[in-house]
Formats: C-alpha cells, structure tokens, sequence
C-alpha cells in the first residue's frame, strides 16, 4: 500500500467548517428503486443544449441515446430506464437561472430492459488514446463534482498542453456532503480503473488521488485496492480539511504547490483535475458499457429523517429521494440543491436529480435574517479569500457598477466560494453581488462584442456600395468609350436601327 | 548681466524650437480621437444623430464640436464617458431609446427590397419579389427600415 503524503503547498484564506458529515456516512450506499416517471433535461452540462432524437411515444431502452451533442462543448444525455417517452416540454429545475427548461419525460415500465451494445468496447489499453476520448465523449460523463463541464472535451483541450499529472479530486471540503467519500468506500476499484483509464487517454504516468484528512476509512480503502493492484503510477495523497480546498485551482495550489494563473486553467500549469466520482463514471462506460444514467447523492440535513447517501437513477425526483431518506421531520425548513455554502435554495421539492446534484440538504435554518449593515472594512474577507482577492473592495466597486475596476480587481477570478459572506461581521451578502457583477461584464462583453461585428458589417457594406459606384461608373465609361470609337455613322446606325425596332413594334 | 540675459534667451529659443517640433511631429492625431469617440459608440448607424453612421457622427463630434447627446440608442452612458474624454460638460439625452430589433411580419411583405437597401449593417435577407426576413443577431434596431416599407410589415421589438 503506497502511503498517504503530506509534503504540500499553501493555500491562502480559507476556513474551517463544522462537518456534518458523519449522519449520512453511517449506513452503505442505497440503490434508489425505479421511480414512475423520469425527467431528464437536455441541459446538464455546461455548454450547448442535447438535441433530443427520440419523438414522444417512442419505446427506449436503459442506457439508449435520446439527446444527442450539438456544437462544440456539450454532451449527450441517455435514458436512464427502459420506458416511454410521453413528453419533451419545459419542466421546473434546479439551476442558476430561470426556474424551467426544456426536459424528456419517460415513463418508465419497471423492466429496466437495458440496450444490447453494438459491439463490446476492446480492452481500453489496446486503442488509440484519441478514439478512447472519442469514446468518451459518447458516454454522456460531465464533471460530478458540480461544474458539470463536459470531461471529453477537457480532456481533449487538456491534450493540446503539456500535461504531466492527472490530480484525481476526492476532497468534498464542503459540509454536509459526502458522495465522493461513500462512493471511494464502496467502490475505490472503479475510481482507480477510472483513473488507469484517464491516464491512457491523456498519455502521462503520474496521478495523485488527493482526499482530505477527515476521511480515514476512503483512503484505507482506496489504499487497499492500490496496493492489490501494485500501479506504482498512482499515489495518495492526504489534504488537510479546509474550505475550499476541493476547488479545482486550490487542490492544484495545494497538491502540486503551482499556481494557476489568472483566467487561467489548471492545464496551464500541466495539471488536469477529474472528480473521483467522474473517474467511477467513465471506468463504468468504459469498461462496462454504461454511461452517465444514475449517480451517488448524500440526502442530509436535520430536515430529514434519516439521513443517507443513494445512488439513484438521473431523472427522478428530489421528493422520491427524500422519501427514501424516511421524509420531512417537523424541523425542515429549507431545500438546497447541493452544499450549503454553494448549492442553490429551491422551493419544490419536484424537481429531477440531474447529474450535478451531489447533495439534497434539507436545513432547519431559515436563510439569514441577519440584517445587512454598512462595510467597516475590517479586512476579515480578505484575509480568508482562497483565491487572494479584496471583497471589501470589489463590493465597492461592484455597488458603484465599475466595471474596469472590478476587473482589474479580479472578480473574474472570484469562485463564489463564499467564505467572505461567512466572515463578514456586517452581514453583506458579498458572494450574490459578486454573481450579478459577473452577468453584468458578461453582458456588457457581449454588448461590445455585437457592437464590434455591427461596426465591421457597416464598414463592409460601404465598402461594398462604394466598389459597386465605381464599377458602375467604369462601365458607363467603356461604353461611352466604345462609342466614341465607333465614330458618328456607327452612332447613327444604332439610332436607325432603334427607330426601325419602335416603328415595328407598334 | 549680459551672459545670464543670453543665456536664459538660447535656453528658451532652445526649448521654444523643440516644443514646436514636437508638437508638429508628436502631436495626438485627430484620426485616434475619432476611433475612440467611434469606440464608445453603440454602432447601430442608425443615423438618429443626423449623420448617416456612428462613425461620421464621431467625426462631426471631434473635428466640427458637435453636441455630444445626439445618439439615443447609447444613452446617459455614452454621453459621461464622451464628455469625460473630450473634457466637455454632460448634457441630457435628446431622446430616450429601448433597445429593440425589427421584425417582418413575413405574411405581408411583398419582396420589394426597399428595406433591405435600407440596412446599415445588412441584416435583411431577401431577393427581389421574395419573402424578406431580419437576422435577429445582427439587427442593431436602428429603425431606418421601418419607414421604406411600403405595405408597413416591419415593427419594432422590444428586446427584453
């Protein structure tokens, strides 16, 4: 068994939070029962929607395409369930914004008929590491930490760098949440053959598994598989348990000592991050030919009953799932999709379990009531920002809506981790302003950018008015030219001829 | 005596000399100002300011001192960041713009590609006795195709 290491770098800010973790890790992984009806939305990653190819009354199957990838950055969405598609209309959903969005309703017939694969995948070690990422991409495997980004495709831009280690992410900094640690517990043979697999497809011989000290019973697991397997290419390694160190920059910052640069990604400075979660993922299409159809959730919280982690198909809903979790208490009060410091309050419970949903937390707080006072500027935000940043100053500017001073003061950079929120003695929700700032550049990015092409269409078309002026002008020219060529009897012979053509016409 | 007067008089011959260089060699072309001016406006040549395009406007701004409140689809905005480039005072807007996009109503049009010749920035696909459409992308909503339309297909759209 290769031993944990410690020898790591520093990472600025960030805190110490109370755990919660231990209610939902007492009892195993529970598989969710089929529900009745599945709603998968065509958006669950980042990127472009899926385009559905399956038409309303159609029989699929468990593990059948029915949205397939469009544009550049996207991914495919399968059908979790055998079943039929009765509907693809708008439905309610847990994201940023807006409440509805278009989804594949099936109805499912409890058969769980699964689709016979075309031809079984060959052993991933004896193809290409381009058709491996190819392969990939048709799995439908986004990011399961939360950021849902499509894994195909970073690590296909993860290719075109200088990659020289694969950092396997297995620290869930964040309370309550703890799908990651059950599911290295249960299953740490498909996280390592996940991880044999992505360093296949990226050509490098370096990984490290980094989970946090709070986690001694994944890391004898994971360690006990290690050493089974004797892949002197893997290695564990222990982080210490502060918030945010799950994030993608600060577990690079932390593990590696480099530094990602601003704007950049961890790929600039020969890193590639992956979820142990995505590693299981992609170990299950790969080698067992199931894509991305169902996932491990932690249900948690004082609001319900017992708290759990399930592995539950995509596509059913949060309330089924609570259900499982023995319901409501008398205590519940609120339903965050996701952790408490990042996830997002929703107000139905009838919402899908979509692939980013890593923790249901049914809180007894109320959201603050705290009333918001006026800045003091004590600093105290700044001194726990991870990513090295000024709140104080940035909620200044964001409130004065400067734009180039929130970008030269970083925001972009900002991970909405909300440590600064937690800190700030008067209460000033500093993370949701720095999220509308955010749309605000965007939007004033896009504004210029459509001015730009606006200014570039106006001048092409002068151009072109202009080009066609003088080609007129030339033409008559020529012709005026010719004439005068022709001399004055070929002038009057035209004219006759004209004269004679009228008469006839009339 | 002599020599201080002497010296002082060269020493500002001197620098008199090289200032006049400088300022015709160095001096900050007006073409610069103009692409900046050009910079901070909206770019829907929607000709509202009376001349026909942001970029004549910018000129007429910089080399003429027109007013600098004359383009509604820029706004309060625009005018601050105008006059705190050209150094002038801040003036109310002339007139207040939502920003929209046109749209034909396809049933009417008749094909006469009146308002395609229209479009500053060619966003009206059509052909002559063919159906017209507005790429929405590309419309800067400045109105100038409302008006050549000879059946009235064309209204404006708020954009939300």
């Amino acid at each position: 068994m290769s031993a944990p290491t410690y020898d790591l770098g520093t990472l600025h800010g960030g805190l110490r939070l109370p755990a919660n973790k231990s209610v939902s890790t007492r009892q195993p992984i529970i598989n969710a029962p089929l529900p009745s009806q599945l709603v998968l939305p065509i958006t669950q990653h980042v990127g472009d929607p899926a385009q559905p190819i399956i038409g309303i009354g159609e029989r699929v199957l468990k593990g059948q395409l029915i949205a397939e990838m469009t544009g550049s950055l996207g991914a495919p969405v399968h059908a979790s369930s055998s079943g039929k598609v009765i509907a693809i209309e708008p439905r309610p959903v847990s994201r940023r914004n807006g409440d509805n969005a278009p989804c594949i309703i099936i109805e499912c017939d409890g058969k769980d008929e699964a689709i016979q694969a075309a031809d079984a995948m060959p052993n991933f070690t004896e193809i290409s590491p381009s058709s491996l990422l190819r392969a990939i991409l048709q799995g439908g495997i986004v990011g399961l930490g939360g950021a849902v980004f499509p894994t195909a495709q970073k690590l296909m831009q993860a290719r075109t760098c200088d990659i020289d280690q694969l950092l396997l992410n297995g620290v869930e900094c964040e309370s309550y949440i703890s799908c990651d640690d059950m599911l290295m517990r249960e299953r740490a043979g498909q996280v390592i053959s996940g991880a044999q697999i992505l360093m296949h497809a990226l050509e490098i011989d370096k990984c490290l598994i980094a989970i946090e000290s709070d986690k001694p019973e994944a890391i004898r697991a994971l360690g006990g598989v290690l050493g089974e397997m004797d892949d002197s290419r893997i290695t564990l390694k222990q982080v210490p348990t502060i918030y945010p160190s799950g994030g993608e920059d600060q577990l690079v910052q932390l593990v590696t000592n480099r530094e990602v640069p601003s704007g950049g990604l961890p790929s600039d400075v020969g890193c590639l991050v992956q979820n142990v979660g995505t590693a299981a993922a992609i170990h299950d299409w790969i080698i067992d030919n199931q894509p991305l159809i169902a996932r491990i959730t932690t249900i948690t919280g004082d609001g319900v009953a017992n708290p759990i982690n399930v592995r539950a198909r995509i596509g059913t809903t949060i309330e089924d799932v609570i259900t499982l979790a023995g319901g409501y208490t008398d205590r519940a009060r609120q339903l965050i999709i996701g952790g408490p410091m990042t996830g997002k309050s929703v107000t139905t419970d009838r919402v899908p379990l979509v692939k980013s949903t890593n923790c249901i937390l049914v809180s007894s707080e109320t959201p603050s009531a705290e009333p918001e006072m006026p800045c003091i500027r004590c600093g105290d935000c700044a001194s726990v920002c991870p990513v090295q940043l000024l709140p104080q100053q940035l909620f200044w500017y964001a409130c004065a809506d400067n734009e180039i001073k929130l970008r030269e003061f970083g925001l972009i950079d900002c991970i909405e981790c909300g440590c600064c929120d937690l800190v700030c003695p008067s209460h000033i929700p500093l993370t949701v302003n720095f999220r509308v700032a955010k749309g605000r550049i965007r939007e004033l990015a896009d504004e210029k950018a459509r001015a730009v092409r606006a200014r570039q269409r106006f001048e092409a078309r002068n151009d072109r008015l202009e080009r066609e002026k003088s080609e007129r002008e030339c033409e008559l020219r020529n012709q005026k030219d010719l004439a005068k060529k022709a001399g004055p009897s070929a002038i009057a012979e035209i004219l006759k001829r004209k004269q004679q053509k009228n008469e006839d016409d009339s | 005596m002599w020599t201080a007067i002497l010296t002082i008089a060269s020493i500002a011959l001197i620098a008199g000399l090289g200032l006049s260089l400088a300022s015709r060699h160095l001096s900050s072309k007006e073409g610069d100002l103009v692409e900046q001016v050009n910079d901070m406006l909206p770019q829907t040549q929607c000709a509202q300011c009376g001349y026909p395009g942001c970029r004549p406007y910018a000129t007429a701004v910089v080399e003429d001192g027109v007013a600098i409140n004359l383009c509604p689809p820029g706004g309060d905005e625009t005018i601050q960041r105008l006059a705190t480039l050209l150094g002038r005072d801040s003036l109310p807007l002339s007139e207040i713009m939502v920003p929209s996009v046109a749209v034909i109503d396809e049933s009417l049009c008749i094909g006469c590609t009146h308002c395609r010749n229209a479009c500053p920035v060619d966003a009206i696909v059509g052909a002559h006795q063919l159906m017209h459409t507005i790429i929405e992308s590309e419309c800067t909503g400045c109105e100038l195709c409302v008006t050549p339309c000879p059946v009235d297909c064309i209204s404006m759209k708020p954009l939300t």
